[in-house]
Protein backbone atom coordinates (compact mmCIF):
# COMPACT_ATOMS: atom_id res chain seq x y z
CA UNK A 1 0.00 0.00 0.00
CA UNK A 2 1.40 3.64 -1.35
CA UNK A 3 2.18 5.67 1.75
CA UNK A 4 1.01 9.52 1.29
CA UNK A 5 3.85 11.79 1.67
CA UNK A 6 4.41 14.19 4.48
CA UNK A 7 4.45 16.85 1.57
CA UNK A 8 3.33 16.93 -1.79
CA UNK A 9 3.53 19.62 -3.88
CA UNK A 10 2.27 19.01 -7.09
CA UNK A 11 2.49 21.27 -9.96
CA UNK A 12 2.60 24.42 -8.25
CA UNK A 13 3.13 27.92 -9.38
CA UNK A 14 3.75 31.68 -7.90
CA UNK A 15 3.59 34.79 -9.89
CA UNK A 16 3.74 37.75 -7.94
CA UNK A 17 2.12 40.00 -10.46
CA UNK A 18 4.03 39.63 -13.65
CA UNK A 19 6.86 38.43 -12.00
CA UNK A 20 6.93 34.19 -11.93
CA UNK A 21 9.20 32.74 -8.39
CA UNK A 22 7.57 29.51 -8.60
CA UNK A 23 6.78 27.40 -12.23
CA UNK A 24 5.79 24.06 -12.43
CA UNK A 25 7.42 22.42 -8.68
CA UNK A 26 6.22 19.02 -7.94
CA UNK A 27 8.03 16.87 -5.04
CA UNK A 28 6.54 14.94 -2.53
CA UNK A 29 9.01 14.41 0.81
CA UNK A 30 8.35 10.74 2.08
CA UNK A 31 7.26 10.45 5.98
CA UNK A 32 10.43 10.11 8.03
CA UNK A 33 12.97 11.30 5.52
CA UNK A 34 14.99 14.16 4.95
CA UNK A 35 15.15 16.53 2.43
CA UNK A 36 17.56 19.91 1.47
CA UNK A 37 16.43 22.28 -1.02
CA UNK A 38 19.14 24.35 -2.76
CA UNK A 39 19.23 27.29 -4.90
CA UNK A 40 20.94 30.63 -5.97
CA UNK A 41 19.25 33.16 -4.21
CA UNK A 42 16.23 34.57 -4.89
CA UNK A 43 15.16 31.26 -6.42
CA UNK A 44 11.86 30.81 -4.82
CA UNK A 45 13.14 28.41 -1.57
CA UNK A 46 11.64 30.29 1.09
CA UNK A 47 8.50 31.13 -1.30
CA UNK A 48 8.22 27.57 -1.18
CA UNK A 49 8.35 26.68 2.13
CA UNK A 50 5.62 29.16 3.24
CA UNK A 51 3.66 27.86 0.36
CA UNK A 52 3.63 24.31 1.71
CA UNK A 53 2.83 25.70 5.27
CA UNK A 54 -0.34 27.33 3.64
CA UNK A 55 1.38 31.00 5.17
CA UNK A 56 0.98 31.73 1.17
CA UNK A 57 -1.27 30.36 -1.57
CA UNK A 58 0.30 29.25 -4.88
CA UNK A 59 -1.21 31.17 -7.94
CA UNK A 60 -1.86 27.30 -9.31
CA UNK A 61 -1.25 23.58 -7.91
CA UNK A 62 -1.87 21.61 -5.17
CA UNK A 63 -0.08 21.08 -1.44
CA UNK A 64 -0.89 18.53 1.11
CA UNK A 65 0.97 18.87 4.14
CA UNK A 66 0.78 15.65 6.35
CA UNK A 67 -2.26 14.34 4.37
CA UNK A 68 -4.58 18.03 4.25
CA UNK A 69 -4.64 19.92 1.54
CA UNK A 70 -3.78 23.27 2.27
CA UNK A 71 -4.95 25.26 -0.73
CA UNK A 72 -7.66 27.44 -0.51
CA UNK A 73 -7.95 26.66 2.81
CA UNK A 74 -9.26 29.02 6.04
CA UNK A 75 -6.85 30.09 8.36
CA UNK A 76 -8.85 28.46 10.76
CA UNK A 77 -8.82 25.06 8.53
CA UNK A 78 -5.37 25.28 8.70
CA UNK A 79 -5.15 25.41 12.26
CA UNK A 80 -4.80 21.24 13.18
CA UNK A 81 -2.67 21.02 10.69
CA UNK A 82 -0.28 23.72 11.51
CA UNK A 83 -0.20 22.48 14.69
CA UNK A 84 1.40 19.07 13.76
CA UNK A 85 4.37 21.52 12.09
CA UNK A 86 7.61 23.32 13.43
CA UNK A 87 9.03 25.91 11.15
CA UNK A 88 12.26 28.13 11.47
CA UNK A 89 11.82 30.85 9.52
CA UNK A 90 15.37 32.35 7.57
CA UNK A 91 14.68 35.47 9.48
CA UNK A 92 13.67 34.34 12.84
CA UNK A 93 10.42 36.12 13.32
CA UNK A 94 10.89 35.38 16.78
CA UNK A 95 7.84 37.59 19.11
CA UNK A 96 9.81 40.50 20.51
CA UNK A 97 7.15 40.73 23.31
CA UNK A 98 8.62 37.49 24.37
CA UNK A 99 11.59 36.97 26.07
CA UNK A 100 13.81 33.76 25.01
CA UNK A 101 12.20 31.22 27.43
CA UNK A 102 8.87 33.16 26.84
CA UNK A 103 9.14 32.34 22.59
CA UNK A 104 10.21 28.69 23.02
CA UNK A 105 7.62 28.29 25.57
CA UNK A 106 4.87 29.94 23.45
CA UNK A 107 3.99 26.97 20.89
CA UNK A 108 3.44 24.45 24.26
CA UNK A 109 1.13 26.69 26.27
CA UNK A 110 -0.79 27.39 23.05
CA UNK A 111 -1.29 23.73 21.71
CA UNK A 112 -2.23 23.08 26.06
CA UNK A 113 -2.11 19.60 27.81
CA UNK A 114 0.77 20.13 29.51
CA UNK A 115 1.53 20.85 32.73
CA UNK A 116 3.26 24.46 33.06
CA UNK A 117 6.51 21.95 35.31
CA UNK A 118 7.28 19.86 32.49
CA UNK A 119 6.70 22.86 29.81
CA UNK A 120 9.05 24.56 32.13
CA UNK A 121 11.67 21.41 32.02
CA UNK A 122 11.24 21.03 27.86
CA UNK A 123 12.26 24.63 27.55
CA UNK A 124 15.04 24.56 29.89
CA UNK A 125 16.05 21.23 28.21
CA UNK A 126 15.93 23.22 24.37
CA UNK A 127 18.00 26.21 25.16
CA UNK A 128 20.62 24.05 27.15
CA UNK A 129 20.67 21.95 23.98
CA UNK A 130 21.03 24.81 21.89
CA UNK A 131 23.58 26.81 24.25
CA UNK A 132 21.53 29.27 25.42
CA UNK A 133 21.31 28.22 28.89
CA UNK A 134 21.50 30.85 30.87
CA UNK A 135 19.53 33.54 28.28
CA UNK A 136 15.90 32.91 29.06
CA UNK A 137 15.18 36.09 30.53
CA UNK A 138 17.06 38.47 27.58
CA UNK A 139 14.51 40.24 25.14
CA UNK A 140 14.98 39.34 21.61
CA UNK A 141 16.36 42.60 20.74
CA UNK A 142 19.38 41.96 23.40
CA UNK A 143 20.47 38.97 20.70
CA UNK A 144 23.08 38.38 17.80
CA UNK A 145 22.03 37.26 14.97
CA UNK A 146 23.27 33.61 16.03
CA UNK A 147 21.70 33.13 19.00
CA UNK A 148 18.33 34.50 17.38
CA UNK A 149 18.55 31.52 15.14
CA UNK A 150 19.45 29.21 17.99
CA UNK A 151 16.41 30.35 19.55
CA UNK A 152 13.93 30.01 16.64
CA UNK A 153 15.52 26.05 15.82
CA UNK A 154 14.70 25.72 20.15
CA UNK A 155 11.32 26.99 19.29
CA UNK A 156 10.77 25.34 16.16
CA UNK A 157 11.56 21.81 17.81
CA UNK A 158 10.62 22.04 21.38
CA UNK A 159 7.19 20.52 20.75
CA UNK A 160 8.32 17.49 19.04
CA UNK A 161 6.48 18.39 15.58
CA UNK A 162 5.77 15.90 13.10
CA UNK A 163 7.26 17.85 9.99
CA UNK A 164 9.99 20.58 10.69
CA UNK A 165 10.87 23.40 8.20
CA UNK A 166 13.98 24.63 8.35
CA UNK A 167 15.10 27.70 6.65
CA UNK A 168 18.29 28.23 6.90
CA UNK A 169 19.30 26.88 10.36
CA UNK A 170 22.58 27.97 10.58
CA UNK A 171 23.02 30.94 8.83
CA UNK A 172 25.42 33.35 11.43
CA UNK A 173 26.50 30.61 13.13
CA UNK A 174 29.96 29.54 13.82
CA UNK A 175 31.38 25.89 12.13
CA UNK A 176 31.31 24.30 15.56
CA UNK A 177 28.17 25.59 16.43
CA UNK A 178 27.12 24.77 12.79
CA UNK A 179 27.61 21.09 13.01
CA UNK A 180 26.81 21.29 16.71
CA UNK A 181 23.31 21.99 15.43
CA UNK A 182 22.84 19.73 13.00
CA UNK A 183 23.57 16.99 15.38
CA UNK A 184 21.44 18.48 17.47
CA UNK A 185 18.90 18.15 14.42
CA UNK A 186 20.14 15.02 13.46
CA UNK A 187 19.18 13.44 16.89
CA UNK A 188 15.99 15.45 17.29
CA UNK A 189 15.00 13.20 13.77
CA UNK A 190 15.94 10.00 14.80
CA UNK A 191 14.37 10.33 18.17
CA UNK A 192 10.92 11.79 16.89
CA UNK A 193 10.84 10.07 13.63
CA UNK A 194 9.58 13.52 12.08
CA UNK A 195 10.05 14.34 8.65
CA UNK A 196 12.57 17.27 7.67
CA UNK A 197 12.46 20.00 4.66
CA UNK A 198 15.78 22.29 5.01
CA UNK A 199 16.84 24.77 2.99
CA UNK A 200 20.30 25.79 3.65
CA UNK A 201 23.30 27.41 1.50
CA UNK A 202 25.89 25.92 3.71
CA UNK A 203 25.93 23.35 1.43
CA UNK A 204 28.54 20.85 2.64
CA UNK A 205 27.03 21.01 6.10
CA UNK A 206 23.38 20.43 4.93
CA UNK A 207 24.63 17.38 2.93
CA UNK A 208 25.89 15.48 6.13
CA UNK A 209 22.35 15.87 7.61
CA UNK A 210 19.57 15.43 4.61
CA UNK A 211 18.78 12.29 3.03
CA UNK A 212 18.48 13.97 -0.48
CA UNK A 213 18.81 17.43 -1.85
CA UNK A 214 16.65 19.38 -4.52
CA UNK A 215 18.03 21.91 -6.61
CA UNK A 216 15.97 25.06 -7.07
CA UNK A 217 16.69 27.26 -10.01
CA UNK A 218 14.79 29.80 -11.96
CA UNK A 219 11.32 28.30 -10.34
CA UNK A 220 11.92 24.55 -10.69
CA UNK A 221 13.37 21.61 -9.77
CA UNK A 222 16.02 20.92 -12.13
CA UNK A 223 17.65 17.79 -10.20
CA UNK A 224 17.12 15.94 -7.00
CA UNK A 225 19.41 13.03 -5.89
CA UNK A 226 21.26 11.54 -3.22
CA UNK A 227 22.92 14.35 -0.84
CA UNK A 228 26.06 12.04 -0.49
CA UNK A 229 27.23 12.79 -3.22
CA UNK A 230 25.45 16.14 -4.89
CA UNK A 231 29.06 17.52 -5.57
CA UNK A 232 29.27 14.96 -8.27
CA UNK A 233 25.85 15.67 -9.73
CA UNK A 234 25.60 14.72 -13.55
CA UNK A 235 24.14 18.56 -13.85
CA UNK A 236 26.78 20.80 -14.54
CA UNK A 237 24.70 23.77 -13.49
CA UNK A 238 24.15 21.66 -9.68
CA UNK A 239 27.77 20.98 -9.87
CA UNK A 240 29.31 24.73 -10.30
CA UNK A 241 26.77 25.66 -7.69
CA UNK A 242 27.75 22.93 -4.67
CA UNK A 243 30.82 23.63 -5.89
CA UNK A 244 31.10 27.21 -5.52
CA UNK A 245 33.46 27.31 -8.82
CA UNK A 246 33.10 31.06 -10.18
CA UNK A 247 33.10 29.77 -14.50
CA UNK A 248 30.24 27.94 -15.67
CA UNK A 249 26.77 27.62 -17.30
CA UNK A 250 24.91 29.32 -13.98
CA UNK A 251 23.09 32.42 -14.35
CA UNK A 252 24.13 32.41 -18.10
CA UNK A 253 21.61 34.00 -20.34
CA UNK A 254 19.65 31.53 -22.54
CA UNK A 255 21.50 28.67 -20.65
CA UNK A 256 19.08 25.82 -21.77
CA UNK A 257 17.92 24.07 -18.43
CA UNK A 258 19.66 20.81 -18.71
CA UNK A 259 17.96 17.28 -16.41
CA UNK A 260 14.00 16.57 -18.11
CA UNK A 261 11.05 17.08 -15.54
CA UNK A 262 11.02 13.37 -14.72
CA UNK A 263 14.87 14.00 -12.77
CA UNK A 264 12.94 16.59 -10.74
CA UNK A 265 9.74 14.67 -10.01
CA UNK A 266 12.07 11.12 -9.50
CA UNK A 267 11.25 11.60 -5.71
CA UNK A 268 7.61 11.45 -6.25
CA UNK A 269 8.00 7.80 -8.02
CA UNK A 270 10.14 6.79 -5.22
CA UNK A 271 7.27 7.62 -2.47
CA UNK A 272 4.43 6.67 -5.16
CA UNK B 1 -1.82 67.29 -18.83
CA UNK B 2 -5.85 66.81 -17.80
CA UNK B 3 -5.45 63.62 -18.73
CA UNK B 4 -2.12 62.79 -15.99
CA UNK B 5 -5.03 64.96 -13.69
CA UNK B 6 -7.83 62.63 -14.26
CA UNK B 7 -5.68 59.23 -13.92
CA UNK B 8 -3.91 60.90 -10.62
CA UNK B 9 -7.58 61.22 -9.46
CA UNK B 10 -8.70 57.78 -10.37
CA UNK B 11 -5.20 56.16 -8.92
CA UNK B 12 -6.50 58.57 -5.68
CA UNK B 13 -10.22 57.30 -5.96
CA UNK B 14 -8.95 53.70 -6.48
CA UNK B 15 -6.23 53.77 -3.72
CA UNK B 16 -9.22 55.30 -0.68
CA UNK B 17 -11.31 52.27 -2.09
CA UNK B 18 -9.01 49.50 -1.57
CA UNK B 19 -8.19 50.76 1.73
CA UNK B 20 -11.27 51.83 3.17
CA UNK B 21 -12.57 48.30 1.73
CA UNK B 22 -9.65 46.41 3.49
CA UNK B 23 -10.80 48.04 6.68
CA UNK B 24 -13.95 46.83 6.39
CA UNK B 25 -12.94 43.25 6.00
CA UNK B 26 -11.11 43.81 9.07
CA UNK B 27 -13.70 44.91 10.84
CA UNK B 28 -15.69 42.14 9.98
CA UNK B 29 -13.19 39.86 11.06
CA UNK B 30 -12.86 41.31 14.47
CA UNK B 31 -16.61 41.21 14.74
CA UNK B 32 -16.81 37.43 13.70
CA UNK B 33 -13.78 36.62 16.38
CA UNK B 34 -15.82 38.04 19.22
CA UNK B 35 -18.47 35.01 18.48
CA UNK B 36 -17.99 33.65 20.87
CA UNK B 37 -15.55 35.94 22.62
CA UNK B 38 -12.17 33.76 22.73
CA UNK B 39 -9.88 36.43 24.05
CA UNK B 40 -6.20 36.49 25.29
CA UNK B 41 -7.04 37.56 28.53
CA UNK B 42 -2.87 38.40 29.30
CA UNK B 43 -3.19 40.45 25.68
CA UNK B 44 -6.13 42.25 26.51
CA UNK B 45 -4.99 43.60 30.02
CA UNK B 46 -1.78 44.36 29.08
CA UNK B 47 -3.28 46.84 26.03
CA UNK B 48 -5.87 48.44 28.40
CA UNK B 49 -2.77 49.60 31.00
CA UNK B 50 -0.56 50.34 27.49
CA UNK B 51 -3.30 52.52 25.77
CA UNK B 52 -4.86 54.03 28.92
CA UNK B 53 -2.75 54.19 32.05
CA UNK B 54 -0.15 56.10 29.95
CA UNK B 55 -2.56 57.91 28.43
CA UNK B 56 -3.77 59.89 31.10
CA UNK B 57 -1.48 62.58 31.41
CA UNK B 58 -1.28 64.02 27.74
CA UNK B 59 -5.11 63.40 27.90
CA UNK B 60 -5.32 65.33 31.54
CA UNK B 61 -3.29 68.18 29.85
CA UNK B 62 -5.12 68.26 26.32
CA UNK B 63 -9.03 67.96 28.49
CA UNK B 64 -7.71 71.30 31.03
CA UNK B 65 -6.81 73.54 28.24
CA UNK B 66 -9.52 73.00 26.32
CA UNK B 67 -11.96 73.25 28.74
CA UNK B 68 -10.21 76.61 30.20
CA UNK B 69 -9.85 77.55 26.43
CA UNK B 70 -14.02 77.54 26.25
CA UNK B 71 -14.42 79.67 28.98
CA UNK B 72 -11.83 81.70 27.45
CA UNK B 73 -14.03 82.36 24.27
CA UNK B 74 -17.15 82.17 25.96
CA UNK B 75 -16.70 84.56 28.84
CA UNK B 76 -16.25 87.70 27.50
CA UNK B 77 -19.50 87.82 25.67
CA UNK B 78 -21.44 86.42 28.92
CA UNK B 79 -20.06 88.72 31.47
CA UNK B 80 -21.08 91.65 28.56
CA UNK B 81 -24.60 90.56 28.31
CA UNK B 82 -24.76 89.83 32.15
CA UNK B 83 -25.54 86.31 31.72
CA UNK B 84 -22.78 85.17 33.74
CA UNK B 85 -24.81 82.22 34.68
CA UNK B 86 -24.31 80.97 31.45
CA UNK B 87 -20.85 80.77 31.50
CA UNK B 88 -20.31 77.73 32.78
CA UNK B 89 -23.17 76.03 30.98
CA UNK B 90 -21.42 77.46 27.09
CA UNK B 91 -18.01 76.37 28.05
CA UNK B 92 -19.06 72.72 29.49
CA UNK B 93 -22.00 72.39 26.69
CA UNK B 94 -19.01 73.15 24.48
CA UNK B 95 -16.68 70.75 25.80
CA UNK B 96 -18.89 67.93 26.66
CA UNK B 97 -20.46 67.59 23.39
CA UNK B 98 -17.79 68.44 20.71
CA UNK B 99 -14.27 69.40 22.12
CA UNK B 100 -13.40 67.45 24.66
CA UNK B 101 -14.35 64.12 22.71
CA UNK B 102 -12.76 65.11 18.89
CA UNK B 103 -9.55 66.60 21.31
CA UNK B 104 -9.26 63.64 23.36
CA UNK B 105 -9.74 61.20 20.21
CA UNK B 106 -7.28 63.25 18.12
CA UNK B 107 -4.59 63.25 21.06
CA UNK B 108 -5.31 59.56 21.19
CA UNK B 109 -5.37 58.95 17.75
CA UNK B 110 -1.33 60.28 17.51
CA UNK B 111 -0.32 58.48 20.41
CA UNK B 112 -2.04 55.41 21.03
CA UNK B 113 -2.89 54.61 17.75
CA UNK B 114 0.14 55.41 15.77
CA UNK B 115 1.96 53.90 18.38
CA UNK B 116 -0.24 50.66 17.83
CA UNK B 117 0.91 51.07 13.87
CA UNK B 118 4.28 50.81 14.08
CA UNK B 119 3.96 47.94 16.60
CA UNK B 120 1.73 45.58 14.06
CA UNK B 121 3.74 47.29 10.87
CA UNK B 122 7.34 46.25 12.73
CA UNK B 123 6.02 42.81 13.72
CA UNK B 124 4.30 41.94 10.36
CA UNK B 125 7.85 43.26 8.79
CA UNK B 126 9.60 40.88 10.35
CA UNK B 127 7.55 38.01 10.17
CA UNK B 128 6.11 37.46 13.45
CA UNK B 129 2.52 37.28 12.20
CA UNK B 130 3.61 34.79 9.79
CA UNK B 131 5.12 33.06 13.04
CA UNK B 132 1.95 33.26 14.63
CA UNK B 133 -0.27 31.64 12.01
CA UNK B 134 2.76 28.81 11.91
CA UNK B 135 2.05 28.12 15.45
CA UNK B 136 -1.98 27.99 14.45
CA UNK B 137 -2.38 31.78 16.23
CA UNK B 138 -5.12 33.56 14.69
CA UNK B 139 -3.23 36.99 14.54
CA UNK B 140 -6.74 38.44 14.97
CA UNK B 141 -7.90 37.07 17.68
CA UNK B 142 -4.37 36.84 19.41
CA UNK B 143 -3.43 40.79 18.77
CA UNK B 144 -6.02 42.39 17.19
CA UNK B 145 -9.34 41.88 19.00
CA UNK B 146 -7.71 42.99 22.40
CA UNK B 147 -6.00 45.94 20.78
CA UNK B 148 -9.89 46.83 19.18
CA UNK B 149 -11.59 46.26 22.75
CA UNK B 150 -8.70 47.58 24.99
CA UNK B 151 -8.42 50.83 22.34
CA UNK B 152 -12.55 51.79 22.59
CA UNK B 153 -12.78 50.84 26.39
CA UNK B 154 -9.91 53.06 26.89
CA UNK B 155 -10.90 56.06 25.02
CA UNK B 156 -14.22 55.99 26.70
CA UNK B 157 -12.50 55.81 29.94
CA UNK B 158 -10.09 58.44 29.06
CA UNK B 159 -12.94 61.11 27.74
CA UNK B 160 -14.47 60.96 30.89
CA UNK B 161 -11.74 61.74 32.82
CA UNK B 162 -11.28 64.49 30.39
CA UNK B 163 -14.57 65.71 30.72
CA UNK B 164 -14.09 66.21 34.22
CA UNK B 165 -10.68 67.85 34.11
CA UNK B 166 -12.17 70.18 31.43
CA UNK B 167 -14.75 71.14 33.40
CA UNK B 168 -12.32 72.15 36.44
CA UNK B 169 -10.52 73.66 34.02
CA UNK B 170 -13.09 75.73 32.73
CA UNK B 171 -13.81 76.90 36.36
CA UNK B 172 -10.66 77.18 37.08
CA UNK B 173 -10.28 79.74 34.09
CA UNK B 174 -13.24 81.21 34.89
CA UNK B 175 -12.60 82.20 37.99
CA UNK B 176 -9.19 83.20 37.91
CA UNK B 177 -8.90 84.75 34.32
CA UNK B 178 -12.85 86.41 34.21
CA UNK B 179 -13.55 86.63 38.15
CA UNK B 180 -16.56 84.10 37.87
CA UNK B 181 -16.78 83.13 40.93
CA UNK B 182 -16.55 79.28 42.06
CA UNK B 183 -20.42 78.86 43.15
CA UNK B 184 -21.97 80.77 39.67
CA UNK B 185 -19.98 78.04 37.42
CA UNK B 186 -20.88 75.49 39.79
CA UNK B 187 -24.57 76.31 39.49
CA UNK B 188 -24.06 77.18 35.24
CA UNK B 189 -22.42 73.41 35.29
CA UNK B 190 -25.75 71.67 37.42
CA UNK B 191 -28.22 73.30 36.27
CA UNK B 192 -28.02 73.44 32.52
CA UNK B 193 -25.96 70.56 31.15
CA UNK B 194 -27.99 67.48 31.04
CA UNK B 195 -26.78 63.65 31.72
CA UNK B 196 -27.95 63.61 27.66
CA UNK B 197 -24.71 66.29 27.19
CA UNK B 198 -22.46 64.08 28.52
CA UNK B 199 -23.77 60.61 27.36
CA UNK B 200 -23.45 62.29 23.68
CA UNK B 201 -19.71 62.66 23.80
CA UNK B 202 -19.74 59.58 25.26
CA UNK B 203 -21.12 57.76 21.89
CA UNK B 204 -18.71 59.78 19.74
CA UNK B 205 -16.00 58.23 22.06
CA UNK B 206 -17.12 54.86 21.43
CA UNK B 207 -17.52 55.32 17.52
CA UNK B 208 -14.20 57.08 18.01
CA UNK B 209 -12.63 54.45 19.42
CA UNK B 210 -13.41 51.96 17.22
CA UNK B 211 -12.55 54.18 14.45
CA UNK B 212 -8.92 54.54 15.33
CA UNK B 213 -8.73 50.83 16.63
CA UNK B 214 -9.41 49.05 13.17
CA UNK B 215 -7.89 51.93 11.07
CA UNK B 216 -4.46 52.01 13.39
CA UNK B 217 -4.70 47.82 12.98
CA UNK B 218 -5.49 47.86 9.71
CA UNK B 219 -2.87 49.88 8.21
CA UNK B 220 -0.19 48.17 10.39
CA UNK B 221 -0.79 44.36 8.91
CA UNK B 222 -1.03 45.77 5.69
CA UNK B 223 2.37 47.31 5.56
CA UNK B 224 4.86 46.62 3.01
CA UNK B 225 8.49 47.56 2.35
CA UNK B 226 9.94 47.51 5.41
CA UNK B 227 11.01 50.68 7.06
CA UNK B 228 9.66 53.07 4.97
CA UNK B 229 7.16 51.03 4.63
CA UNK B 230 6.63 51.24 8.25
CA UNK B 231 6.76 55.02 8.27
CA UNK B 232 4.07 55.29 5.58
CA UNK B 233 1.54 52.52 7.55
CA UNK B 234 2.11 55.33 10.92
CA UNK B 235 1.18 58.02 8.69
CA UNK B 236 -2.08 56.60 6.78
CA UNK B 237 -3.13 55.70 10.30
CA UNK B 238 -3.12 58.63 11.57
CA UNK B 239 -4.83 60.33 8.77
CA UNK B 240 -7.58 57.98 8.09
CA UNK B 241 -8.42 58.29 11.83
CA UNK B 242 -8.68 62.01 11.85
CA UNK B 243 -10.68 62.09 8.40
CA UNK B 244 -12.87 59.17 10.35
CA UNK B 245 -13.21 61.17 13.50
CA UNK B 246 -14.26 64.01 11.62
CA UNK B 247 -17.03 62.07 9.25
CA UNK B 248 -18.30 60.01 12.30
CA UNK B 249 -18.97 63.56 14.55
CA UNK B 250 -20.74 64.93 11.99
CA UNK B 251 -22.89 62.04 10.92
CA UNK B 252 -23.70 61.28 14.88
CA UNK B 253 -24.18 64.71 15.08
CA UNK B 254 -26.66 64.76 12.53
CA UNK B 255 -28.74 61.81 13.60
CA UNK B 256 -28.73 62.58 17.22
CA UNK B 257 -30.37 66.38 16.56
Amino acid sequence: MPVEPAVRVDNVAKRYGRRSVLDGISLAVAPGTRLGLIGPAASGKSVLLKLICGLEQPTSGAIALLGTDVVGKREAELGDVRKRVGMLFQNYALFDFLTVAGNVRFPLERRGGLEPQIIAERVANRLRAVGLAGSEDKLTGELSGGMKKRVGIARATVADAELVIYDEPTAGLDPVTTQKIYDLLAADQQRTGATVVAVSSDVAALAQFVDEIAFLYRGTILYRGPAATIADAPDPLVRQFVRGELEGPLDEPGVPRLGSAAEGQRGVEDVR
Amino acid sequence: MFGDAIASIGASARWIAQEVGGILVLTGQVLRALVPPKLDTRELWKNLYKMGNKSVPIVVLTAFFAGGLMTLQTGPFVKKLGATSLAGWGAGYAVLREIGPILIALMFSGRVGANNTAELATMTVTEQLDGLRALAIDPVRFLIVPRVLAMMVMLVALTVIGDLVALLGAAIVGRYMLQIDWSTMYYSFADNLKPYDFLHGIYKSFAFGGAIAVASCYFGVTVRGGAVGVGRAVNASVVASAVSIMLLDFFITYLSA
